[in-house]
């Protein structure tokens, strides 16, 4: 093996026109290295690189899985949130309404005890009237009956007649009622 | 370079664009045994530091978020991963390291390739060769194992015509042998003629008149070379990968 290698040792300075390739002296040599590197780089690659590289893909995947799971609660947070801001709006404004509502049938209530009692104090005020205009016109019908009588009684004297009280009376009265 | 200094020599057109191909002995000597360090094992080397550096210190700090290292080395590992679950199917995930080894290997070989003055591992088939045959072994190793006799079963093509069972059977079986030539000699003879290419543009160089040209033609083959580089690695793993499930899933 020895001797041959050196032989094609010197065998390849003067092969110019051949090609490298072919001079089998220097195939023992390249294979021995080529073999040696590609122990080392398997060796590398399986025990330090690739179990490197599939341990970061592998993080990377679990950090984005979880990113989303995170992002996915967030939202799910957000929408939870605005429920709960709708539910309050909505409970406000019925807690609103009712307020609203209470205000209303509060005021009605005082209005209705005002308007009574106004009422109550103008049928009370329109009673009292009433009963004023009744005397009133009660007044004016005896003073009618008085004035009259004395009216008759005088035009009967002036006419020559004797005035007796009675009849003058009596007819006044069936006068009036006529 | 080396074609300069041949080229230095006499006629100017002289090119030897196979010559960044040479193995030779790294810190000078005259022989060179199997574990001399010449410039294929520099360059092996150079690609063990970059892997490391990229797939160890990239990642190193085992950022949640990721900086710029660490984006591509998860890049690359979601893009072999992928394949490999993709292609060969879930039960092959127990190869991913196997098949991300040659990956990155192939990877930083070929685009390490790419710098000036440099050495391309990838380029040379017995490192192909070497690559290609592991492959080989192990999916044949794995179908027998997993499978026992039924993985016999992939040269039997039972959808087609009785007849013509035991034609395809030969073929299938030719084509199954052949694989391990076809992986290696895509790769190696992809990034070698780039390589060559690039060389004999550069040595047209030389001569005033064509040498915007060939500087032309050397920047285009240079995009078209990243491009290869990249290309290869990928159709050398997504082969792996599909010849893996034949592996484990022999029935067509």
């Amino acid at each position: 093996m020895a001797t041959e290698t050196h032989d094609a040792a010197g065998h390849v300075a003067d092969a110019a026109p051949g090609m490298p390739q072919l001079d089998f002296s220097t195939w023992a040599n390249q294979i021995f290295w080529l073999v040696v590197t590609l122990v080392v780089i398997y060796l590398v690659l399986s025990r330090v690189a690739l179990p490197r590289i599939a341990a970061v893909l592998a993080e990377r995947q679990g950090t984005i899985t979880n990113d989303i799971a995170a992002a996915e609660d967030l939202k799910q947070k957000a929408v939870e949130a605005e429920e709960a801001y709708n539910q309050a709006l909505a409970d406000a404004r019925n807690e609103a309404n009712n307020i609203i509502a209470a205000t209303k049938t509060d005021i009605q209530k005082d209005l209705d005890v005002a308007l009574a009692k106004a009422d109550a104090e103008i049928a009370a005020k329109t009673a009292e009237g009433e009963k004023a205009i009744a005397a009133i016109r009660e007044g004016a019908l005896e003073s009618v009956k008085a004035v009259a009588k004395d009216t008759a009684k005088e035009l009967v004297t002036a006419m020559g007649g004797k005035a007796d009280a009675k009849t003058i009376t009596a007819a006044v009265t069936a006068r009036m009622k006529g | 370079m080396a074609t300069e200094t041949h080229g230095a020599e006499g006629n100017s057109l002289v090119f030897h664009p196979m010559d960044q191909f040479i193995v030779k002995p790294l810190f000078g000597g005259e022989g060179m045994g199997m574990f001399t360090i010449t410039n294929a094992t520099f360059w092996m080397i150079l690609a063990i530091v970059g892997v490391i550096a990229l797939m160890v210190l990239g990642t190193s700090r085992r950022a949640t978020i990721p900086g710029r290292a660490q984006s591509v080395a998860e890049l690359a590992y979601g893009f072999v991963y992928k394949m490999v679950e993709d292609v060969a199917g879930k039960d092959a995930v127990g190869f991913f390291p196997y098949i991300m080894t040659l990956f990155m290997f192939i990877v930083f070989s070929n685009f390490l390739g790419l710098l000036p003055m440099s050495f391309t591992p990838t380029s040379h088939f017995a490192v192909t060769v070497v690559l290609a045959m592991l492959v080989f072994l192990t999916v044949t190793i794995v179908g027998f194992v997993k499978n026992g006799s039924k993985f016999l079963g992939l040269f039997w093509v039972s959808s087609a015509p009785l007849a013509l069972r035991p034609v395809l059977a030969i073929i299938e079986v030719i084509s199954y042998f052949v694989r391990p030539v076809s992986h290696s000699i895509r790769l190696a003879g992809n990034v070698m003629a780039g390589h060559a290419v690039i060389k004999v543009f550069a040595g047209f160089a030389a001569i005033a008149v064509i040498s915007p040209v060939s500087v032309l033609a050397i920047t285009a083959m240079y995009g078209l070379e990243v491009l290869v580089s990249f290309i290869q690695a990928y159709v050398f793993t997504i082969l792996t990968c599909v010849y893996l499930k034949d592996a484990l899933h022999p029935s067509h």
